[in-house]
Order: structure tokens, then C-alpha cells, then sequence
């Protein structure tokens, strides 16, 4: 999740202030609490039951007709974008509690002395739940490391944290249904899971930087994360609506933009003849294409909607979106101050083979 | 006088934690020696997995996000 353009943190979000005065009693608090989260919802239930009028609305206003190609991308801009922000909002604050229940340091103790196989398992599955940040990937790594957890372990985490996110996997289950969100987590997490296994086997320890074997990391006292009230959850959930939506919205609605010109421009099966399931070299061209490129899940799939809506193949544009999202230049030059340039370059080629892989299967099974 | 350290490798959040420590002195009214620690050895050798992190003398008492403002004045009070 979360990792743009190199850190989630590049958007600072103001402290949240504390709102004692106006909140006499606890149990009142939780009660305007309760009472917002069930209005919000129904709030947004209603918004999401009436995006086509929104967007037939707004197109009736300009004066458009849907049946010519600005007409058409207009629509797709103004269906998907209230859709995609909808959405967004909501799962964001969603993770934004689950995440209270999962900080890195739980995780790391979870992981410890785990061994290889179960370990590479538990560490891809509890790398979708726990915040992560690319910036803090050195650190992360450093104290999974220091904490017994086993390279090939800690890198099952590392890709599936960014890879697997709940921007992705909300935003496709949106666009495409559960079935190609459920493939999408399935495979994610198995690519983790091969890749962490494969560097595992590799025993690749010694291409670790100097300093990071010499350190021996104190544990961190446990503070905090444990014994929260519901009310700080929800405000740790709020807090993650800022911290995400806010720097995440103009990729969304240049993604958008981008997917409406297309929707709207682009003619039918102009992409099968190139993104095409028949077409061999796809797979690795997505691959190759996607690795050097970055931008977030939230901008990706709007593009990768419009794409496949004029005959691209669901496994080219997904192993496109994956190696997009789970590789990144910034990434690699975080990781460079720990890892040396062998194992940057093995992490980022199995890594980029397990996509592959997926890439092809997805357009044999589909 | 309280030695705090901010740790983190220059992200916003960490430089708003910094002036957020600032203010909370002053506000306190507790004299602080603050100190930005950015390299990364010296980050992990604190125990902190997700910056940024807050130590003060010598203690780690947050990570891995902006804490309440009124948490950083009662822990600088302590």
C-alpha cells in the first residue's frame, strides 16, 4: 500500500486535535461515533446506487450525447471517477482500523523463528493487513531481520505488502467483480510466496550491506497499538482517508482521464491485435514496460479498465498493473542503502518472472 | 533538559513530527536538545521498524505515525 511516488508520507497530514472539550463523556463520543460511521454509510450506499443518473445528469447538462466519442469518454469520466472515489474512501478507511489491529512490530513478532515454507505463507498474507510504506521499507526489513524472521520470509512480506493492496483489489473488484479481485489476491499472494521461497533458496545473506549483519536491533518496548478504543480506531481510520485519498486523487482522476480518452477514442479491438491473449510476446512486453514505471493502484486501474474494454487480454494488462505497482525504481534505490546490487537485481528478476508466469496463466485459464 | 530524537529518513511526516516536538516544548514549557536522526544504521539500532519514531532520553515511547499532540506534551512532562 500503500509506497508513491516514493512514500506515503509525502503528503504530511496535520495532527489530528484532540476534541476533549466538546466531547463531555466517553461513552457519548462513542456515540456520535457510531452514529457518524452508520449516517456515512448510508450516505455513501445512496451516492453508489446512483452514479448512471450522476453521470447522465452532467452529460444532459453539457448538452452531450452519449453515442459520439466525446460524448462517451465525458460519461466514463464522470461515471468513474464518484465510483472510483467512492470506493477508495470507503476501503480506505476500512484498512485504516484493520491496520490498528495490525502494527509492523505484532507482525514481526507473529513471523519470528518461523520457518521457510509456512513462514513465506503467513508473512505474504499479513503483508496485505499491516501499514506499510516504502520509506520504512529499510527499517521494516532491518527488524524482521534482527528478529529471527528468515530472508526468503521477510521478502515474501516486502512483495506482497505493495503488490497486494486493498486500493487494488477494491478498485478491481469495483471495475471487474469479485471473481477477477479474487484472482488478483490469489496470485499476488502466490507470487510472494514463490519469490520469497525462491531468495530464500538462494541463500543470499551475504549480499546483504555490511552494516545491516553488524547491527543487532533492540526489540521496541510494545507501545501503544495494543488497547486502543474503538473511537481511536475509527479516527486511525479517518486519519488514513487524508493520509491516502488525499495524495491518491489526482492519479486517480488523471488515470481516469486517460482511461475516458481511450474509452471514448480508441476503437474496438484496436488493443486485441497487440494486448491480445493470441499475441506471445505480450506478457513479457507488459512486464518489461511496467517494471521502470511507477505510479499508484488508484491511477493504474482506470487505465487497465479502458484497456481491457477494447480487447486487451485480462492477464497482459494485470501482469502490466502488477509489475507496475510491486517494482519501482524509488523502491530499489530505498532497498540499495541495505541490500547489495545482486540482490536487488535477483529480487527484482524473480519477482518480475513470478508475474510473467502469472501473466500467461491468467490468459490460458480466462 | 530533555534529549528527544526524531528518527526518520527525511519524509513529511517526519519534519512535521519535528515541529510538532517543538511546539509541545514550548508549550510545556520543558527545555528540549532536539535532534533529527536520519541516517538509517542509527534509525534501526533504535528498534524502530516504521519511521517516523520519537525517542526521548533515550527512550522509544512512538513509531510509525504522527502521535497526538497532547501525548507529546505529557510525554515530554514525564
Amino acid at each position: 500500500m500503500f509506497t508513491f511516488p516514493i512514500c506515503r508520507e509525502i503528503n504530511e497530514e496535520p495532527a489530528m486535535k484532540p476534541e476533549t472539550s466538546f466531547f463531555r463523556t466517553e461513552s457519548s463520543r462513542s456515540l456520535r461515533w457510531a452514529l457518524g460511521v452508520v449516517g456515512a454509510t448510508v450516505l455513501w450506499v445512496a451516492a453508489y446506487a446512483h452514479l448512471i443518473e450522476f453521470a447522465d445528469a452532467v452529460l444532459g447538462l453539457i448538452g452531450l450525447e452519449r453515442a459520439t466519442p466525446l460524448g462517451e469518454a465525458v460519461h466514463f469520466f464522470f461515471y468513474d471517477t464518484p465510483k472510483v472515489m467512492l470506493l477508495l474512501t470507503g476501503i480506505v478507511f476500512i484498512m485504516g482500523v484493520i491496520q490498528t489491529f495490525f502494527s509492523p512490530e505484532r507482525t514481526r513478532a507473529i513471523l519470528s523463528g518461523k520457518r521457510t515454507g509456512a513462514g513465506n505463507v503467513l508473512a505474504a498474507t499479513l503483508g496485505i493487513v499491516t501499514p506499510f510504506c516504502s520509506c520504512s521499507a529499510v527499517p521494516l526489513f532491518i527488524g524482521f531481520l534482527s528478529a529471527g524472521v528468515p530472508l526468503g520470509v521477510t521478502f515474501s512480506f516486502l512483495i506482497s505488502a505493495p503488490m497486494v493492496n486493498e486500493v487494488a483489489l477494491v478498485l478491481l473488484f469495483g471495475m471487474f467483480g469479485w471473481k477477477v479481485a479474487a484472482l488478483y489476491l490469489g496470485l499476488g499472494l502466490l507470487v510472494a510466496i514463490f519469490a520469497g521461497l525462491v531468495i530464500g533458496q538462494m541463500r543470499m545473506e551475504r549480499h546483504l550491506e555490511d552494516w545491516v549483519l553488524a547491527i543487532q536491533a533492540r526489540s521496541a518496548e510494545g507501545h501503544e497499538s495494543a488497547g486502543m478504543s474503538w473511537v481511536e480506531r475509527g479516527q486511525a481510520g479517518l486519519g488514513h482517508i487524508r493520509e491516502i485519498v488525499t495524495k491518491v486523487w489526482p492519479y486517480v482522476v488523471a488515470g481516469i482521464a486517460l482511461g475516458a480518452g481511450i474509452h471514448g477514442y480508441v476503437p474496438e479491438d484496436f488493443m486485441a491485435s497487440f494486448m491480445g491473449k493470441d499475441v506471445w510476446w505480450a506478457v513479457p512486453a507488459a512486464v518489461v514496460l511496467g517494471v521502470p514505471m511507477y505510479t499508484n493502484a488508484a491511477g493504474i486501474i482506470p487505465v487497465v479498465e479502458a484497456l481491457i474494454g477494447k480487447g486487451a487480454a485480462l492477464g497482459t494488462v494485470l501482469a502490466f498493473m502488477m509489475s507496475v505497482i510491486a517494482l519501482s525504481a524509488p523502491e530499489m534505490i530505498i532497498l540499495r542503502k541495505a541490500l547489495r546490487p545482486r540482490l536487488i537485481a535477483t529480487f527484482a528478476g524473480v519477482v518480475a518472472l513470478g508475474i510473467l508466469l502469472v501473466g500467461y496463466v491468467f490468459n490460458a485459464v480466462l | 533538559m530533555k534529549t528527544v530524537k526524531v528518527l526518520g529518513p527525511g519524509c513529511a511526516r517526519c519534519k512535521a513530527l519535528t515541529e510538532m516536538v517543538r511546539q509541545a516544548a514550548l508549550q510545556a514549557g520543558v527545555d528540549i536538545e532536539l535532534e533529527k536522526i536520519e541516517d538509517m544504521a542509527a534509525i534501526v539500532s533504535h528498534g524502530v521498524m516504521s519511521t517516523p519514531g520519537l525517542v526521548i532520553d533515550g527512550k522509544l515511547v512512538h513509531s510509525g505515525s504522527l502521535p497526538d499532540a497532547q501525548k507529546v506534551v505529557a510525554w515530554l512532562l514525564a
